[in-house]
């Protein structure tokens, strides 16, 4: 089986991995009873004997001695990562494994790409090293980070170049934390998002945008229904989605509840590379399935469903419901409706219980309002897992490519064009040394004309696109 | 003489485990001495200490189907599969054929060939090789159309039959019509026959003659091994004198596969019911044998909902290809009759020239097998092989899906990665168009 690393930079990807991180231990110790180190476990989490000095690895197969995380933690500040050391998850990462600075990026992608990029390239590179040298076949590096700082998005877009520098032939899948249009708390997120954007267009495999927005709304909607429920309606405490309950972490800090659900987000994509199925999805199959076209890798991932009532007396509807919910508006990690625009391909990645019948019967019922781009009307990939994610029967995780993200792309860019204008804070980010004017002007060329794309496959919908004459054939 | 299997990717590893699952029940089912042997020597070898072990070589590229075929078989206590008769990776091919062509294939041929190599030395003699995969994947499109390469290069002289497996319309994959089209027009070149089994409808046979309600992929395969295995187990040939015929797959080729441009077999078997009903129903061999032959001519891969209306063309209209016509033409038909009073079937109506091409003659494009031990559970059991027009329609229709992506060049990255360029899917489109274009004009 292979392994997979996570990487997480700035304060919003640590504290998003750190949720992570509990909520894929707990997932593990529900399913594995024995205590035994196997090949699922192996896919995020080395075996380490802590008597041995420089711990000695252990085979699959032994006894669980210490879980070592298979990640690199980067933040270019000490709070977050020192509050993680000193946390119920300090035993999961070692020094060797964490690079920090002091003072932060100061909200500032220059400062993160380019000073800091510079001054930690080497020992940047010498972590991710190390990692995958822990790896007898690594597939895949997990990037997760925010658009709107200054080290998540310089110094977290400079370690995805040198990634794919390193190690091209590991796929880059990188979870982007979007910052939300109305009450953002940092001025600068336009420009870093934008001068972000550019290099996640050119050096990711798969981006699965997230808007914090959504994210919020998914945590009130939940929140309503479990204070509000009525008798018999309770949600199951280990279920929903902003759950941490069976995991180590007791206290809950602000984001936590938002960011469990991008851990489950990461926990489902690669449950069917770690657990069995009738049907495999290995993370590799996710690009070529849903990657057309080099540039257009942003793939809307929606979650259902959100929590799982106590009610045992569940209608088989229910199931039936999980496929619509995928599909609609306040399901979705971005604040976006796919139904209403152009889908080029869609993933089902489905947990649990469920039969190639269920998937199929689904399809044919969502299919004729979905509305699919004329050269992949039938562009439906699926994944059958076996083992459900804690707390439920089955789920699903959806992943749409789908030329609704050029809305979020438009937003951005509108916000950055009103700074831009004004040449605000603008002076903050030339006072960098090697930063320059044409870094910004390239950045939103570059959206530009990553949003012309999708407009323009956005053009072809509901119109009637006519066969490709085919090939004749002399007889 | 006996058969080497080899098995590729999840769904070859799975729908394999499955035939020989039902070959080995289906064999040592009560007291048959001849049959049961002449079964058991085809399809697995025995230990010194009397363990059955599968004539196998299974092949992935992810470990995860494998380990579990493999405990599987071990746990049912009837058979296993060898213990070292196995190569699997770390990494999938990522549903890419080529990556499993190009990468994956060429990387770990000297395994792959010794294993086979291993398997095949195992045999008094070798009646064939058959290769089983699905065609959507990376691995057994990929992989599978390496392997059966290879094979062609080390044994040329030896039967090849390949068993695809067709993805639903609606797919797994999204590629799946590129991996298709790359495979088929390979596999094209080197096979001597290929057996295809399409899910669509096998999935209509889960649901609308065995009942199932939730239909697992479980399901599906044993249904496509059950059609399999009634085609592959023993029988009696018309030229085998009363005992088992020795080379199934040699007799499937020659009696199908006469021609190069016509390669691809479908199949098709009656009855097909839950397994409670089976004890209360009675089949009569006339009425089977009428309801296939019409399933044939109109091209109905399930016995229900045949179209009764649908004749074959009088002698007159036969000339010219009758596009759009409902009839189904055959170039060639092997009937497989198995269970009570199966010498008393009259195959007569499947003989009818109206049914075949100009070009042979219905001795030489039917051929009627027999055993009549029953199979599988089943009283009586026809399966008719089918060298037709059969999958023209979904043929057709999965090169028009693929050409409509390729037209704008979508995916096209992908596969540009690992060495296919625009060119190869050219020659691989332009092949199968030709294979199309045979059948249609079949007449
Ligand atoms: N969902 C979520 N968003 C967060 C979290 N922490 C910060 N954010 C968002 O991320 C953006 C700020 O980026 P940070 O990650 O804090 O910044 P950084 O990468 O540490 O960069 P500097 O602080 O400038 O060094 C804002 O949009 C915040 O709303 C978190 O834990 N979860
Ligand atoms: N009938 C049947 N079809 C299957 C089964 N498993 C997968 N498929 C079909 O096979 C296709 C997917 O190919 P796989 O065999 O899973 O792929 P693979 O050969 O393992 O290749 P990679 O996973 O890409 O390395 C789809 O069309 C599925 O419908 C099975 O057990 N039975
Ligand atoms: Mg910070
Ligand atoms: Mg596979």
């Amino acid at each position: 089986m292979t392994q997979s690393v996570v990487v997480q930079v700035g304060q919003c990807g640590n504290q998003v991995g750190c949720r992570f991180w509990d909520l894929a231990l707990r997932e593990h110790a529900h399913v594995n009873k024995k205590g035994l180190y196997d090949e699922a476990l192996g896919s995020f989490f080395r075996n380490v004997d802590s008597r041995e000095r420089d711990g000695g690895a252990c085979a699959v197969g032994g006894r669980i001695q210490h879980l070592k995380a298979r990640a690199v933690l980067v933040d270019m500040e000490e709070g977050v990562v020192n509050e993680i050391l000193q946390g119920p998850l300090r035993e999961v990462f070692d020094s060797t494994q964490l690079l920090t600075d002091v003072s932060g990026s100061g909200n500032n992608w220059a400062v993160g790409y380019l000073t800091y990029g510079s001054a930690y390239r080497e020992q940047i590179v010498d972590k991710l090293r190390k990692a995958a040298e822990h790896c007898d076949c690594l597939q895949c590096f997990f990037l997760i980070h925010s658009m709107g700082g200054g080290t998540g998005s310089g110094l977290g877009t400079r370690v995805l170049s040198l990634l794919e520098e390193e190690f091209p032939e590991v796929s880059r899948i990188v979870s982007s934390i979007y910052p939300s249009a109305a009450e953002d708390d940092v001025v600068t997120s336009p420009y870093n998002s934008i001068l972000a954007m550019s290099e996640l267009t050119e050096h990711a495999d798969c981006v699965l945008p997230i808007e914090n927005q959504s994210l919020v709304d998914i945590v009130s909607k939940i929140r309503q229904m479990s204070h509000g429920g009525r008798p018999g309606s309770a949600i199951k405490r280990d279920s929903a989605v902003i759950s941490w309950e069976g995991g180590l972490s007791g206290a809950e800090k602000p984001f936590d509840a938002m960011n469990n659900i991008v851990a489950n987000l990461l926990l489902n994509i690669t449950s069917s590379a770690r657990f069995d199925g009738s049907l495999n999805m290995d993370l590799n199959e996710i690009a070529t399935n849903l990657v057309p076209f080099p540039r257009l890798h942003y793939l809307v991932p929606s979650l259902t469903p959100l929590y799982t009532l106590t009610d045992v007396n569940v209608p088989t509807r229910r199931l039936d419901q999980m496929f619509s919910d995928a599909f609609s508006k306040d399901h979705q990690l971005i604040r976006a409706d796919p139904r209403r625009s152009l889908y080029l391909a869609c993933a089902l990645m489905v947990r649990g219980n469920v039969q190639v019948s269920d998937v199929r019967r689904n399809i044919e019922r969502l299919k004729p309002s979905l509305p699919f781009v004329s050269w992949n009307q039938e562009g439906w990939k699926t994944g059958l897992c076996s083992v459900p994610p804690v707390g439920h029967a089955h789920s699903l995780l959806a992943l749409a490519n789908n030329t609704c993200v050029k809305l979020t792309f438009m937003e951005l860019r509108e916000r950055f064009t009103k700074l831009y204008r004004k040449k605000a804070y603008l002076h903050h980010y030339l006072d960098v040394d090697g930063m320059e004017q044409s870094f910004f002007t390239e950045a939103v060329g570059s959206l530009s004309s990553l949003i012309e794309e999708y407009h323009h496959l956005d053009a072809t919908m509901g119109r009637l696109v006519p066969d490709a004459p085919r090939l004749s054939i002399a007889s | 003489m006996s058969i080497v299997t080899v098995q590729l990717g999840q769904c070859g590893n799975q729908v394999g485990h499955e035939l020989f699952h039902v070959l080995c029940s289906d064999a040592l089912e009560g007291q048959r001495k001849v049959y049961s042997t002449a079964g058991c020597e085809r399809f697995f070898h025995q230990t010194s200490r009397g363990e059955l072990v599968a004539r196998a070589v299974l092949i992935d590229m992810e470990p995860k189907v494998i380990n579990q075929s493999m405990s599987r078989a071990a746990k049912c206590g009837m058979w296993r599969y060898g213990e070292s008769s196995h190569f699997s990776q770390k990494q999938g091919s990522g549903n890419n054929w080529a990556n499993g062509y190009r990468v994956h294939g060429p990387r770990h041929r000297d395994v792959v060939e010794e294993l086979v190599r291993r398997e095949v030395e195992r045999c008094d003699r070798l009646a064939g090789l058959m290769a089983m995969m699905s065609v959507a994947g990376g691995t057994g499109s990929g992989v599978g159309t390496y392997v059966t390469q290879c094979l062609r290069d080390i044994y040329p002289k030896t039967f090849i039959l390949n068993h695809l497996t067709w993805p639903y319309g609606t797919g797994e994959v999204i590629v799946q019509n590129y991996n298709s089209v790359l495979t088929l027009a390979h596999l094209y070149q080197l096979s001597d026959a290929i057996l295809v089994h399409e899910n669509d409808t096998v999935h209509r046979i889960c649901g609308q003659l065995l009942n199932i309600e939730h239909i697992s992929f479980g399901d599906v395969n044993k249904v496509i091994a059950h059609q399999l295995g009634s085609v592959l187990q023993p029988a009696l040939t018309a030229d085998s004198h009363g005992v088992y015929g020795r080379n199934p797959l040699g007799e499937l080729v020659s009696a199908l596969a006469c021609h190069p441009e016509y390669k691809l077999l479908s199949v098709c078997t009656i009855p097909h019911m839950p397994s409670s009903s089976i004890a209360y129903s009675t089949f009569s061999w006339p009425s089977m044998l009428k309801h296939l032959r019409q399933m044939l001519i109109s091209n109905t891969k399930m016995e229900e909902g045949i179209n009764w209306q649908v004749r074959p063309p009088a002698a007159s209209e036969r000339t010219r290809s009758l596009t759009g016509s409902r009839f189904n033409r055959s170039l060639a038909n092997v009937l497989i009759l198995r269970g009570k009073d199966v010498y008393s079937a009259e195959t007569g109506g499947l003989e009818d020239p109206a049914l075949y091409t100009s070009w042979l003659s219905s001795e030489e494009a039917f051929n009627s097998w027999k055993s009549p031990v029953p199979f599988n559970k089943y009283e009586k059991c026809a399966t008719l092989v089918s060298n037709s027009q059969a999958l023209l329609r979904p043929l057709d229709n999965m090169v028009g899906k693929a050409w409509n992506m390729f037209a704008s060049r979508a995916y096209i990255h992908q596969y540009i990665k690992f060495g296919i360029s625009e060119e190869d899917f050219l020659d691989s489109f332009t092949s199968i168009e030709q294979v199309i274009s045979s059948y249609k004009q079949l007449h």
